[in-house]
């Protein structure tokens, strides 16, 4: 037996041994997902010993090395272990920002503290992260963000940076517990006058307000700085070099959303759902318009274990994750587009019980964000077409 | 893993250079075409394959060949689709080979395929449209054999092959798997009709008619009335064959279209420059490497013989096909003017492209099997 074998049998009686019954039971919504942190109620006993027994073995984060809070775990064991928690239905023990995307930034940008520090609070489940990117005037152009931080020495307080300014559609910043922001420290030069700064939420001067979107949800908020006080030693990187850092960690969220395109969109890790066996489609046309989806989402599958393989390998191009962005997007789209067709009118019920309070057309309200958060889809195409093509003028 | 491995990349960096010198458009595809070869490919050429080691590249070792599988395979493939080289590698070392390995057909045959000197043709299709279960051809028992008697068409290399592979009934009716046999029908049989076909990329098949024509017992592949197994072998393997071909179409046309855009001027810009063009370029850029990864896929599940193979082939000869389609329609409308001439090259893509889309089954074809094979 290979090493690899022997490594498969061992994680599968280990899985058997330590994830609990309810904790394989397919995930019902974004509401069965374990975000962590400081405030967050777990909906079980069962979900808090599933991330708690993951978690001590660094198995909430496989791949991130093991004096992090990581499981030191190689490619192909990550791989490995993946595919196990699949055959067995074991949900993912957590999901967070700090995971899919603080994490990876911190890993190639943080100072060594930083990393033993906030690593390993991610990785148990700690603290729970957001995001502080977009500003009402700095959407698609992210780099025009005016959210100030100044460069202030005060003798009762110490070393610090004063911020102040605005983020919008920063994702659950009412539940968050820390957040990860992008400041300008200079106006010299656009692009160049942004640094990364991390910060509790806590801090006094901060303040949040949620966002009604059209799905009558509320995933994103508004977020105020008003004299936030931030220690100096929460800068990540160099000052002035946060786009660096910033778009390291926009390939990470991309990557993550592409993953919508391979099915509900809550990490069941199911790759290539294939919706026709699902919705039952009615009328002819309605099956062959499932059929040219489903072609197009199990060859995207194929594309996303493909595009890991490449990742871990070092062979993916860094602009990638935006092609996978909006591949996986635009599908994730379409098939709720799809879902909302074969549901017919039953899928217009907002309130009932029978449409578990609206769900799919929620959902499928929900979904039009997609090709809109983490760069617009006409963002990632100009960035395939300049990093990738070498198009001119691009 | 679906990254290449350090031998697949060796046959990688043998088979590109040599596709792109020797196979090039210019030296192979446009030559034949405009000398009026009646095989459409160069024999001499077919013969550089086999020295190469190509033409045996399904054969298993113990029989002289390089036991490798369809990710190889479509490696090849790929190359001979970027340069639309003309060759008879995809009817006869990839699908004729599938049909035949593990029979006694296989020790008549695969010498002749290994030295280059056998060409081999697969003919299932009836109508003009691929259905394979729906084979009616009639062979009735005659003494010691069969008699054949109906009609194939869309039978690719047919009037150069030395052998072709029928799909014939002895069992069973129309739209049934049971009741097919698949007989080896040498060239010159008696009876058999042969009439030359050009196809629209220069390509060259046949339509055939088997009037009474008889062969002997030993000319079945596999059983009789079981043929379903070595012909679904073969179509298997031609399925994931034309999508990795058909990947290398789409790559071939969409450089030829980039490298336009990166040096054409109007309005005083280079046109790569205007943003309706760089979108629908990235698309496409996107959606081909979407298809490449669909058909390794379906190359990687059949090599390990995977319950979804079957379905992933679908997959890949789906998404192959439309994204070819798209990738040569963009090249001819992004080239302009230039584009609709014979002289410019990327008009053959766009030839290329329609035959092997409908070869071994059309987009809608496959996207109907993926239906039927997933329960809806």
């Amino acid at each position: 037996m290979s090493e690899l074998d022997q490594f498969r049998t061992d994680t599968r009686a280990w899985l058997e041994a330590n994830c609990p019954p309810e904790m394989r039971a397919p995930m019902r919504g974004e509401k069965d997902l374990c975000w962590g942190g400081r405030n967050f109620a777990f909906q079980s006993d069962a979900q808090k010993q599933w991330m708690d027994v993951m978690a001590s073995r660094g198995w909430t984060v496989p791949d991130w090395p093991k004096e992090y809070g990581g499981g030191g775990l190689s490619p192909a064991e990550a791989k490995v272990l993946k595919e196990e928690m699949r055959a067995l239905g074991c949900r993912p023990p957590l999901t967070s920002f700090g995971i899919s995307m603080l994490g990876p930034a911190l890993l190639k940008y943080g100072n060594e503290e930083q990393k033993k520090r906030f690593l390993t609070e991610i990785a148990r489940g700690e603290i729970r992260w957001c995001q502080g990117y977009s500003e009402p005037g700095a959407g698609s152009d992210l780099a025009g963000l005016q959210t100030k931080a100044e460069d202030v020495s005060d003798p009762v307080g110490g070393d610090h940076y004063l911020v102040n300014g605005q983020k919008v559609w920063t994702s659950y910043a009412d539940q968050a517990d820390w957040i990860f922001c992008l400041v300008r420290t200079s106006s010299e030069t656009k692009h160049g006058g942004i640094s990364f700064l991390l910060f509790d939420m806590e801090s006094p001067g901060v303040s949040t307000k949620p966002i009604l979107l059209i799905s009558g949800n509320s995933p994103f908020c508004e977020t105020f700085f008003d004299d936030v006080k931030v220690p100096k030693d929460q800068l990540v990187g160099e000052l002035n070099k946060g786009w660096d850092v910033a778009k390291y960690l926009l390939g990470h969220e991309r990557e993550m959303i592409s993953g919508m395109g391979l099915g509900s969109g809550i990490g069941t890790g199911a790759s290539g759902v294939m919706l026709g066996p699902v919705v039952k489609p009615v009328d002819p046309l309605l099956r062959a318009e499932i059929a040219a989806f489903d072609v197009d989402a199990l060859a995207f599958a194929a594309m996303s274990e493909r595009f890991i393989d490449q990742l871990k390998a070092g062979e993916a191009h860094p602009a990638m994750p935006s092609m996978m962005k909006y591949a996986g997007t635009e599908l994730n789209k379409q098939r709720n587009e799809l879902v909302m067709a074969a549901g017919g009118s039953d899928t217009l019920e907002w309130e009932s019980e029978r449409s578990k309070g609206g769900k799919p057309a929620r959902d499928w309200l929900r979904s039009k964000a997609n090709s809109i958060e983490g760069g617009t889809s006409e963002i990632q195409l100009g960035i395939v077409a300049k990093h990738i093509l070498r198009l001119p003028g691009a | 893993m679906m990254t290449l491995t350090d031998d697949q990349r060796l046959l990688q960096d043998t088979v590109r250079p040599f596709m792109a010198e020797e196979g090039a458009i210019k030296k192979q595809l446009r030559h034949w075409r405009d000398t009026g070869c009646t095989d459409g490919y160069g024999t001499d050429f077919w013969k550089q394959f086999a020295e190469l080691g190509l033409t045996g590249i399904l054969i298993p070792e113990a029989q002289g060949g390089a036991g490798l599988g369809s990710v190889e395979a479509g490696l090849v493939l790929e190359e001979i689709g970027r340069n639309l080289t003309p060759s008879p590698f995809l009817s006869t070392a990839v699908a004729a080979v599938r049909a035949l390995e593990g029979s006694a057909q296989a020790e008549r045959w695969f010498p002749g395929i290994l030295a280059g000197e056998t060409v081999a043709a697969l003919a299932v299709d009836e109508g003009k449209h691929h259905d394979p279960s729906k084979v009616v051809m009639d062979a009735k028992r005659q003494g010691n054999g069969f008699v054949l008697n109906g009609a194939k068409q869309f039978v690719v290399q047919g009037n150069s092959a030395n052998v072709i592979l029928v799909a014939a009934r002895t069992g069973g009716s129309s739209g049934e798997t049971d009741g097919i046999t698949l007989f080896a029908v040498e060239k010159g049989a008696n009876g058999l009709d042969v009439e030359r076909v050009a196809l629209a990329d220069s390509s060259k098949a046949a339509r055939l008619k088997f009037d009474n024509v008889a062969v002997d017992a030993d000319a079945v592949v596999g059983e009789v009335d079981g043929g379903w197994g070595p012909l679904s072998r073969a179509l298997n393997a031609g399925r994931a064959g034309a999508a990795a071909e058909l990947v290398g179409v789409a790559s071939g046309a969409s450089e030829m279209t980039f490298d336009y855009l990166r040096q054409r001027k109007q309005f005083g810009k280079l046109i790569g420059e205007f943003q309706a063009l760089q979108h629908r370029a990235a698309h496409l850029y996107g959606e081909i490497e979407i298809a490449r990864a669909a058909a390794l896929k379906a190359a990687q599940l059949l090599d390990t013989g995977d319950a979804q193979a079957e379905l992933f082939v679908s997959v890949a000869k789906a998404k192959a096909g439309r994204v070819s389609a798209l990738a040569v329609q963009e090249g001819v409308q992004m080239h302009g003017g230039i584009g609709m001439t014979d002289e410019h090259d990327i008009g053959l893509y766009m030839k290329r492209e329609a035959v092997l889309g409908q070869m071994f089954g059309s987009p809608h074809f496959h996207a109907a099997r993926v239906a039927e094979l997933s329960g809806y």
